[in-house]
């Protein structure tokens, strides 16, 4: 579904991915993990198509096509969510006039006619009971005012209501309390289909009890350094990232 | 030791002009008027000969440059042209499905298409100011020229010395009135003009009012209005004024708006401007009484060459005071704006909460976005704060929408939107907030380069 | 409770002023009054070149043709420029051989100030050059910095030794045309600082210029020069101070700093001329143009000020943001207390191409006086990327006071971001009864609250002023606050 090849990417001219491959098949879950600021978000946002990082070498190919010419809203259209780490907010711009114009958008793409809105709606509510998420969110302002746990629950309603292909989804556990943790990792199982895929990124093994990766990765400093079974993120818990690290650098020095 | 002292007075040639027009036709301007009226009228005009027409040199028009109108050969300044009357039947205002008591003036004048004075439901009374002269004449001593006292802008005083015609409201104490009252502002006329009104609305205590004025030209001619509104609101009594102003790009526009509350009172105002060639709108808000609050909203979309200026001046009188200004602009093309806003809480006013903020978008390199926030305060037990920024749309927001399939296009559209509904959600009738949520869609998607049922074409 | 607290404040904010003395020093001074003849008289005091003449007398022509500025929110009483004493020098004692030794009685005075003359004696690292009434006494460290290749010298010193460089740069930052105060200035100022920090050197020391107005009926008008070329750093302290008298004082100086390529100056002025008595009677009258100018790409203009004296205040040391991703700072804490008034703030136009600024002023009002901001941001239309970011805050201390914001933003380029806050609040009763809760007192608890408000400018000042500023605030303060 998603292959990564060698993919460098600098900020303001600092490298930041330094060299990244991965495939992702359909069906498969991956857990991205990695100390802070080891650049987990900037992957995502370049796979979700944010101008802010300059790609220097590399390519991204998703479903076949070449996911790094395609601007932002047609990697969605394409069925990439991306779950933000730090879900912005838009005074002003009411959820359901965001959804309907996110759906429709979708739809179109799709070649299908827009919903109407008693349809619409009809979809919000059923969404809203899939990620126990309060209806009254939902007649607020794109975040605006949500705690930290509620942007979060928003970021999981709203991948609910556009049915994505491959979900990104940056520390969506962050933040969530523990029934919170639950009813998103649950949410995440429920539209988890046969030809879906995720690449979720955690700093907690804990997420991993709920939405069981296939693989794990560590990403430090900018490159994949370890890649394995579940049982890595169990590791990672008890010793930390100073054995990675000092591996990696340890393979750095050797090159 | 000899200076030069160079002197630089404010009754300049432009002045001139009108205060000829005035020495000219003061029998004709006064014909119509009542004696209380007309009694203002020299000591405004020796006013005005004092104050002169803004100029750059005073602080509050130092940005708006008034003397492309001022400068103007107008061919009418204070009379309607006879088939100005006719014209006036034609028309249907693009708000009018909305449920409202509804008057239309016609070139600042007062036109036989509306009754004379008419009652509404719970006592309240509608109709012209002339007219309303003769029965309301105590209470129109009371408040008349009130509250446009000691004002140092000499184009109000202009107004009160020429202006001949206008609406008056009256709203009995207890009255709550559960339909708008919407004044539907024509301007058209084969011939450019320069129109004077003024309306004098006085709400009693524990009333309710909500009051619409609609702005409109329907001819391409050059055009200057020229408004001034009084308004007092009484005690406990709760009074809303929404402008929607939708003017071409050939004409200007400018309104003065004094608010005068009592205790407990409750007043807004909010000025839309969707289209104008100028458009400046002063607002004045004297809070009276303790306990008094006030509100005072802005929306400004310009493009082209358009400029549009919002002066608004809170004045804290009296203790325990609450009283909030919020203005956004979006500024397109080679368009300014200007926000000119101050809370001034006077010595006494403890216990004073004001805020204010102004925020805007420029969207081209000619834009240009001139902002003066300001604070006077003379008490120390108060919570005072502004903020103003000048700046773009939100990358980031931008961003989020469009990773959720918005296209760019859209996701700005969305953008601007909201950024616009922060102040159009303050309306409190729901028909006409959502009808303004719709002009101002349509505004921003360039739908609106002219209203339905407007002949200009603004382009 | 509200009485106790009103005491308080009244002990608190009802501070002396601590440096009010006059020393007794013979003084040479020309008579009161303005004209041409004046200016040629003091032209010729210094010995002056014909091209400096020429510049006083066409400032000063043009100074008769203008008017007081009256938009501050200020009120200024009428001032009698011919009531003026424009050149006034402290006469030195004996002529001794040696012009390194000055006279005991002027030393006396500087140490009183806590500005020993004395390289020896001095605080290590601060070079002074001391300026009494019109004329500059002694200028330290001068040998010491003209070995990295610093000039520290007083302006007349420049004007005879670097006529080359002050005719460049004198007045291209600052025009005689520019103000009021400023065309005076230029027409009669005496003396003042010049500095010029080479290519590359980064001045090892803190420079500094102390300021001291003793003669009655003089006016001091002097001129400050800085001059920073590329790569450069260079830190510089301002001081002032004056005796007690009834009369005003005016002081109106002009500062012009240049900034080349990648230099950086930082501006620090702690001013604390005589602020009149508590009845608002005297006081100087601080009239002041301070401007920088960042030609130079990714250079650095850092104006903080802590400005607690003067009857009057009016004061907007600026930035011209000239050179690509150069940046302008605005650091002020202004106390005013009794009839004080004051009327500072700054203006930063951005020209080049992704300049930034940054405004922080603190103004803290109290007794009977009137404090105000008032700044200009202005983005013109080439300066992409510009960013401003404003925060003005007021503290009222007492009801009779006034605090006031007047920011002008002018915006022409829209990827400019400017952003202004402000807000204006006494002193949360919260905040002191926390501390009271704690066992703290309320006269502290005040304190405490002050310097923690204007924590954020004091921290830009070089260490030893920052201390000096504290306690300067507090005492401004005494007896105000309740
Ligand atoms: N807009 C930006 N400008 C400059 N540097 C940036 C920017 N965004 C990210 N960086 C830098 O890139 C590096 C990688 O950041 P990134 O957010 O991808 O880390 P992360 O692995 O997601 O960390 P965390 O676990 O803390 O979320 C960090 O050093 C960060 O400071
Ligand atoms: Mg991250």
């Amino acid at each position: 579904m998603l292959t990564i090849n060698n993919l460098k990417a600098a900020i303001n001219g600092k490298v930041i991915l330094k060299g990244i491959s991965l495939e992702v098949k359909a069906g498969e879950i991956h857990a991205l993990m990695g100390p802070n600021g080891s650049g987990k978000s900037t992957l995502a946002a370049i796979l979700a198509g944010r101008e802010f990082a300059e790609v220097l070498e590399g390519t991204v190919t998703y479903m076949g096509k070449n996911l790094l010419e395609m601007p932002a809203e047609e990697r969605s259209r394409e069925g990439i969510f991306l779950g933000f780490q730090y879900p912005i907010e838009i005074p002003g711009v009411s959820m359901v006039n965001f959804m309907k114009s996110a759906v429709n958008e979708h739809r179109k793409y799709k070649g299908l006619e827009p919903l109407s809105a008693s349809d619409f709606l009809k979809l919000m509510r059923e969404k809203k009971e899939l990620v126990e998420i309060d209806s009254k969110l939902a007649n607020r302002s794109v975040n605006e005012g949500f705690s930290g746990g509620e942007k979060k629950k928003n970021e999981i309603f709203q991948m609910a209501m556009l049915e994505p292909k491959l979900a990104i989804l940056d520390e969506t556990d962050s933040g969530l309390d523990i029934d919170a943790l639950r009813i998103v990792a649950n949410g995440v199982n429920k539209l988890r289909r046969p030809d879906t895929s995720a690449i979720v990124i955690t700093h907690y093994q804990r997420l991993l009890d709920y939405i069981i990766p296939d693989v794990v990765h560590v990403l430090y400093d900018g490159r994949i350094v370890k890649t394995a079974g579940r049982e890595l993120a169990i590791e990672l818990e008890e010793k930390g990232y100073d054995w990675i690290k000092r591996d990696a650098e340890k393979n750095n020095s050797d090159e | 030791m000899p200076k030069k002292i160079t002197v630089m007075s404010n009754h300049s040639e432009r002045s001139d002009k009108y205060i000829d027009i005035y020495r000219e036709n003061i029998e004709r301007i006064s014909f119509s008027s009542s004696p209380y009226i007309n009694s203002f009228r020299e000591k405004a005009i020796a006013e005005f000969i004092k104050l002169g027409i803004p100029a750059k040199n005073n602080e509050s028009y130092r940005y708006t440059n008034l003397d492309p109108f001022f400068k103007h050969e107008f061919k009418n300044y204070f009379m309607p042209g006879k088939q100005d009357f006719i014209r006036a039947e034609k028309f249907r205002c693009d708000v009018t499905d909305l449920d409202a008591h509804g008057i239309v003036l016609l070139n600042g004048f007062y036109p036989t298409i509306n009754d004379k004075i008419r009652q509404l439901p719970g006592g309240v009374w509608i109709g012209s100011l002339n007219e309303a002269s003769k029965i309301f004449d105590s209470h129109i001593e009371k408040h008349y020229g009130k509250y446009v006292n000691g004002n140092s802008d000499g184009l109000v005083h202009l107004n009160t010395a020429l202006a001949s015609g206008g609406v008056f409201i009256y709203v009995p104490a207890g009255a709550v009135l559960k339909k708008p009252v919407q004044i539907i502002n024509l301007v058209e006329s084969d011939e450019d003009i320069f129109n004077q009104h003024r309306n004098l609305v006085i709400v009693e205590k524990n009333a309710d009012i909500t009051l619409i004025i609609c702005d409109h030209t329907l001819s391409p001619q050059k055009f200057l209005t020229n408004a001034v509104t009084e308004i007092y609101v009484g005690e406990n009594s709760h009074f809303d004024i929404i402008r929607v102003q939708n003017e071409h790009n050939n004409a200007a526009k400018i309104t003065h708006t004094f608010i005068h509350q009592e205790q407990n009172s409750h007043a807004s105002s909010n000025n839309i401007t969707l289209h104008g060639g100028l458009v400046r709108n002063s607002t004045h808000h004297y809070l009276g009484g303790e306990g008094a609050e006030c509100f005072s909203y802005g929306l400004y979309l310009a493009d082209k060459f358009q400029h549009v200026d919002n002066f608004v001046n809170v004045n804290h009188a009296y203790p325990n005071c609450t009283s909030n200004q919020l203005f956004k602009g979006v500024l397109d093309d080679m368009s300014t704006g200007v926000f000119n806003g101050r809370i001034y809480v006077n010595k006494g006013a403890q216990g004073t909460s004001a805020y204010q903020k102004n925020n805007n978008i420029l969207l081209t390199d000619d834009a240009k976005m001139y902002t003066k926030p300001q604070l006077e305060i003379y008490a120390d037990d108060v919570k005072c704060s502004h903020g103003a920024t000048v700046g773009q749309l939100d990358n980031n927001a931008l961003f989020y929408l469009q990773s959720r399939g918005i296209s760019k296009h859209e996701a700005r559209l969305m953008l601007m939107y909201g950024f616009a509904h922060e102040v159009i959600q303050n309306i409190r009738v729901e028909p006409l907030r959502e009808r303004m949520d719709n002009l101002v869609m349509q505004r921003l998607k360039g739908e609106l380069s002219r209203c339905a049922s407007c002949m200009v074409k603004c382009g | 409770m509200e009485k106790e607290q009103n005491r308080i404040l009244n002990d608190v904010t009802s501070g002396e002023y601590k440096y009010g003395f006059y020393s007794d020093i013979e003084t040479e001074k020309i008579p009161k009054g303005l004209s041409e003849d004046v200016i040629r008289l003091i032209s010729a005091k210094k010995e002056e070149p014909e091209w400096l003449l020429e510049f006083r007398l066409k400032a000063f022509r043009y100074w008769q043709t203008m008017k007081m500025p009256l938009w501050a929110n200020l009120k200024i009483p009428e001032i009698d420029y011919q009531d003026i004493i424009y050149y006034a020098a402290p006469k030195p004692k004996k002529i001794t051989g040696n012009i390194e030794e000055i006279d005991p009685d002027l030393k006396k005075t500087f140490d009183k100030l806590g500005i020993p003359l004395d390289e020896q004696q001095h605080l290590a690292g601060i070079a002074v050059d001391a300026i009494m009434d019109s004329v500059s006494v002694k200028t330290t460290f001068r040998e010491t910095l003209a070995e990295s290749g610093i000039i520290f010298c007083s302006f007349s010193d420049a004007v005879k030794e670097y006529p080359d460089l002050v005719r460049r740069y004198m007045g291209s930052v600052v025009p005689y045309t520019d103000n009021f105060f400023a065309a005076l200035n230029s027409a009669v100022f005496s003396d003042g600082s010049f500095c010029y920090i080479p290519k590359g050197v980064r001045c090892p020391m803190e420079l500094s210029t102390y300021f001291r107005i003793n003669a009655a009926n003089t006016g001091q008008f002097e001129r400050t020069l800085l001059i920073a070329d590329e790569e450069s750093y260079v830190s510089y302290l301002e001081g002032c101070t004056a005796p007690m008298r009834d009369e005003n004082q005016l002081h109106a100086a002009i500062v012009e700093i240049i900034a080349e390529n990648h230099a950086e100056v930082k501006y620090s002025t702690v001013q604390n001329w005589y602020p009149g008595d508590k009845e608002g009677k005297g006081g100087i009258f601080n009239f002041v143009t301070k401007r920088g100018l960042c030609r130079g790409e990714n250079s650095k203009i850092s104006w903080t000020q802590v400005e607690t004296g003067s009857a009057i205040t009016w004061k907007y040391p600026s930035c011209i943001l000239q050179g690509d991703n150069s940046t302008g700072e605005f650091y002020s804490v202004a106390v005013t207390n009794n009839h004080q008034q004051a009327d500072t703030g700054t203006k930063m136009v951005h020209i080049g191409k992704n300049t930034k600024s940054t405004i922080v002023s603190k103004g803290i009002s109290a007794g009977f006086s009137q404090n105000s901001y008032r700044g200009l941001v202005k983005v013109l239309k080439k300066a992409s990327g510009a960013r401003n970011f404003s925060q003005c805050d007021s503290l009222l201390l007492g009801d009779k006071c006034g605090a006031h914001t007047f920011p002008y933003l002018e915006v022409d380029n829209h990827t400019a971001i400017v952003e202004h806050e402000a807000t204006t609040s006494k002193i949360g009763e919260d905040q002191i009864f926390y501390c009271n809760q704690r066992g703290i007192s309320t006269e502290d608890a005040i304190g405490l609250i002050v310097n923690g408000y204007a924590k954020e400018v004091i921290n830009k000042l070089p260490m030893e002023f920052a201390v000096e500023a504290q306690k300067l605030l507090q005492i401004s303060l005494e007896g105000s606050v309740g």
